[in-house]
C-alpha cells in the first residue's frame, strides 16, 4: 500500500467515524423538529400511544441499521398497521415533504440518541441514499 | 451519608405502603378498594352477572392465549381467587344479560352460552351474531351493550380523524359529504338473537359520531347515551387557528343522549365548550369561530378535551349513598393528544343526574390510576382506566388495558 493510498484510507475512516458521530449541534436541530412535527404523536418520552402511535424509545427498528426505512417514513409518511416489538399500532403518520435531507439527518440522529436509545448518527448522504431507492 | 440513605429508604418504603391502600386509587370520603385481580392482559370492557363473576375482554390474547378471561371471587375478599379464560381473537365489547354473554371482535359479535355457574358452555362455537363490520385500524373498537327489548347497539367508529381526503394531512380537505357515515361513524341497531346479520339486517341507529367507546342504555329515560372522542391535531393541522394551548383544551369530548335518526354533526362540526357551540370544522371552511351542524344535537356533557371516554354506565345499585344512585360514571383512558402540555384524565369521572337528565357538574370520582397527577405520555401510566361494570352488590369495577388490573370500589357504610 502507498503512503498516498494509506492517507486516503486513513481519512475515509476518520470520515465515516465523524460522519457517524453524534454532534451536539445535530441533537439540538433535530430536538427542535422532534418538538414541532413530531411530539404531538410520538410524545415528550417518545413512548407513543399504546396500540395508536408507535414508541421510538426503545423500539427495535428505530435504533436499528435500516436507515433507509425510517428516512421514507419520515418523508412519505405511513399508513398501515405496524407491528412493532410485539404490538400493534394503527394511527397513520403524515407524510413532510418541507423537511430538506439535513433536517431528516438531524431528527433521526436525535431519535436514535434520545430517551433509553444509543445509535449511530444518521448522515445527510445517508438520507440521499434512502430518497433513491424509493 | 448513612442516616440519609436510611430515611430515604424509610420514605420510599412509607410510599410503597401508602401506594397499597385503595389499590393505590384516591377515592372519595367512606370508599374504598381492591386490586380484584391484575396483569391479566389488556382488559377493555368488562361485564358481570348475577352472581358476581367478572368478565373481561381483552384487546388481544393474553400470554394463556386468552382474550376473554373469567373471574370469580369466592371467598367474598375484594380479589378474585379463580380465573380461567378463553377465545383467541382481540377485541374491546362485552355485555352479559341473564346466561348470555356478548362479545366483540374489532369486525364481528359472538354470543356464548353460560351455565348455572356463570361457565361458559360453548366456548369454541360460539353463535356469530353480527360480522363484516368494517374494521379498518383507525377507531376499530367495536363498543356493545343492549337494550331491554333484546336490540344491540354497535358502535362502528370513523376511520379517519376528521373525513380529510388524505387523513391527518396538512392542508388535505374534508369531503363533503362525508363518505365513511354510511358504514361508519355512528351507531347501528341489530337484533340481538338472529345469526349472521350484518349492514343489510341493521340500522343506521344514529350518525356523525366519530369514534363511540362509551354507551349504556339508561332505564330511567329508556334511551341509548354515549360518550364521543372529539377529533384530534387542530394545532398540527391549522397552527395558523389554533395554538397548542387551544389544541390541549379543543374540542371538548361530549356525552350524548341518542334517539333514532339523531346526528352528532362529525365531521362537519366539533363541540367547544368554551364558546359553548358547534363550530364549523377547519377542514370544512371553519376559522375556529364559524357555526355549523344547525340539526346536529348538542351534547348534555361536555368534558375536557382529549381524555378519551371508554366506558359509561348508570349505577343502578344503592350500596353507594344517594347522590350517585341513577348518575353517570365515565372511565377515562387518559389523553396524548394534549402534548406538549402535560397530559391529563386517567381517572373515572361521575356526573349526578336526576330524572334522567344531568344535575350538577362532573367530578372527578376515581384518581390516581397513572400513578402521578401529570404525566408526559401514556405509556409511563400505571394504569388506563377502560372498562365500569357494576356488581350485583352495588360496587363498581374498573378495568385497566395497559397492564390489566381490575380494580373494586366499594363503599363502607
Amino acid at each position: 500500500m502507498s503512503s498516498n493510498q494509506m492517507k486516503f484510507l486513513l481519512l475515509t475512516v476518520f470520515a465515516l467515524i465523524f460522519s457517524l458521530q453524534v454532534h451536539a449541534q445535530n441533537m439540538v436541530k433535530g430536538k427542535k423538529i422532534y418538538e414541532a412535527k413530531c411530539l404531538a404523536c410520538h410524545q415528550a418520552d417518545g413512548g407513543g400511544v399504546p396500540n395508536m402511535n408507535a414508541p421510538l424509545d426503545g423500539a427495535s427498528n428505530v435504533v436499528g441499521n435500516d436507515i433507509a426505512r425510517l428516512v421514507r417514513i419520515i418523508r412519505y409518511g405511513y399508513n398501515e398497521r405496524v407491528a412493532l416489538d410485539g404490538f400493534y399500532y394503527s394511527n397513520a403518520m403524515t407524510a413532510s415533504p418541507d423537511l430538506k435531507d439535513n433536517d431528516i439527518a438531524d431528527l433521526l440522529t436525535y431519535i436514535r440518541n434520545s430517551w433509553s436509545n444509543k445509535a449511530s448518527a444518521v448522515s445527510v448522504a445517508q438520507v440521499q441514499a434512502a430518497k433513491k431507492k424509493k | 451519608m448513612y442516616k440519609l440513605s436510611n430515611l430515604l429508604l424509610a420514605c420510599a418504603f412509607a410510599f410503597t405502603l401508602q401506594a397499597q391502600e385503595n389499590a393505590g386509587l384516591k377515592l372519595p370520603a367512606g370508599f374504598s378498594a381492591t386490586l380484584f385481580a391484575d396483569q391479566i392482559g389488556a382488559a377493555r370492557h368488562i361485564a358481570i352477572n348475577e352472581k358476581g363473576v367478572l368478565f373481561a375482554k381483552l384487546n388481544y390474547p393474553n400470554k394463556a392465549g386468552q382474550a376473554i378471561v373469567r373471574m370469580e371471587d369466592a371467598n367474598g375478599d375484594g380479589v378474585a381467587e379463580k380465573l380461567s379464560g378463553w377465545a383467541n381473537y382481540g377485541g374491546t365489547g362485552i355485555f352479559v344479560k341473564g346466561d348470555k354473554l356478548y362479545a366483540s371482535s374489532d369486525d364481528a359479535v359472538y354470543l356464548y352460552q353460560l351455565d348455572a355457574k356463570g361457565e361458559v358452555v360453548n366456548p369454541s362455537a360460539p353463535k356469530t351474531i353480527i360480522k363484516n363490520l368494517h374494521s379498518r385500524r383507525q377507531h376499530a373498537s367495536k363498543s356493545i351493550t343492549l337494550d331491554p327489548k333484546g336490540n344491540i347497539y354497535v358502535n362502528i367508529g370513523a376511520y379517519s380523524n376528521a373525513c380529510q381526503e388524505k387523513d391527518r394531512t396538512v392542508g388535505s380537505k374534508g369531503m363533503m359529504p362525508c363518505p365513511i357515515l354510511d358504514s361508519a361513524g355512528g351507531i347501528w341497531q341489530f337484533d340481538g338473537t338472529k345469526e349472521n346479520q350484518s349492514y343489510p339486517e341493521g340500522k343506521r341507529y344514529a350518525t356523525g359520531l366519530r369514534n363511540v367507546i362509551g354507551l349504556d342504555w339508561n332505564n330511567t329515560t329508556n334511551s341509548l347515551f354515549v360518550t364521543q372522542h372529539g377529533r384530534d391535531q387542530l394545532n398540527t393541522f391549522y397552527p395558523s387557528m389554533y395554538t397548542d394551548a387551544q389544541n390541549a383544551e379543543l374540542p371538548a369530548e361530549t356525552m350524548y343522549e341518542i334517539k333514532e335518526g339523531d346526528d352528532c354533526g362529525w365531521p362537519y362540526v366539533y363541540y367547544d365548550p368554551f364558546q359553548k357551540k358547534k363550530i364549523l370544522s377547519p377542514e370544512y371552511g371553519g376559522d375556529g369561530k364559524k357555526e355549523g351542524g344547525a340539526s346536529a344535537l348538542d351534547p348534555i356533557v361536555a368534558f375536557p378535551a382529549h381524555m378519551a371516554p371508554m366506558s359509561l354506565l348508570f349505577y343502578k345499585g344503592n350500596q353507594f349513598p344517594a347522590k350517585y344512585r341513577e348518575g353517570a360514571f365515565i372511565a377515562f383512558h387518559g389523553s396524548w393528544n394534549r402534548a406538549p402540555l402535560p397530559q391529563e384524565g386517567y381517572f373515572v369521572a361521575f356526573v349526578p343526574f336526576k330524572n334522567g337528565k344531568p344535575s350538577g357538574e362532573w367530578e372527578i370520582f376515581a384518581n390516581g390510576f397513572a400513578g402521578e397527577e401529570k404525566n408526559k405520555g401514556p405509556r409511563q401510566a400505571k394504569a388506563r382506566p377502560c372498562g365500569l361494570a357494576e356488581g350485583p352488590d352495588g360496587s363498581l369495577y374498573v378495568s385497566d388495558d395497559s397492564k390489566g388490573a381490575i380494580f373494586k370500589i366499594s363503599f363502607n357504610k
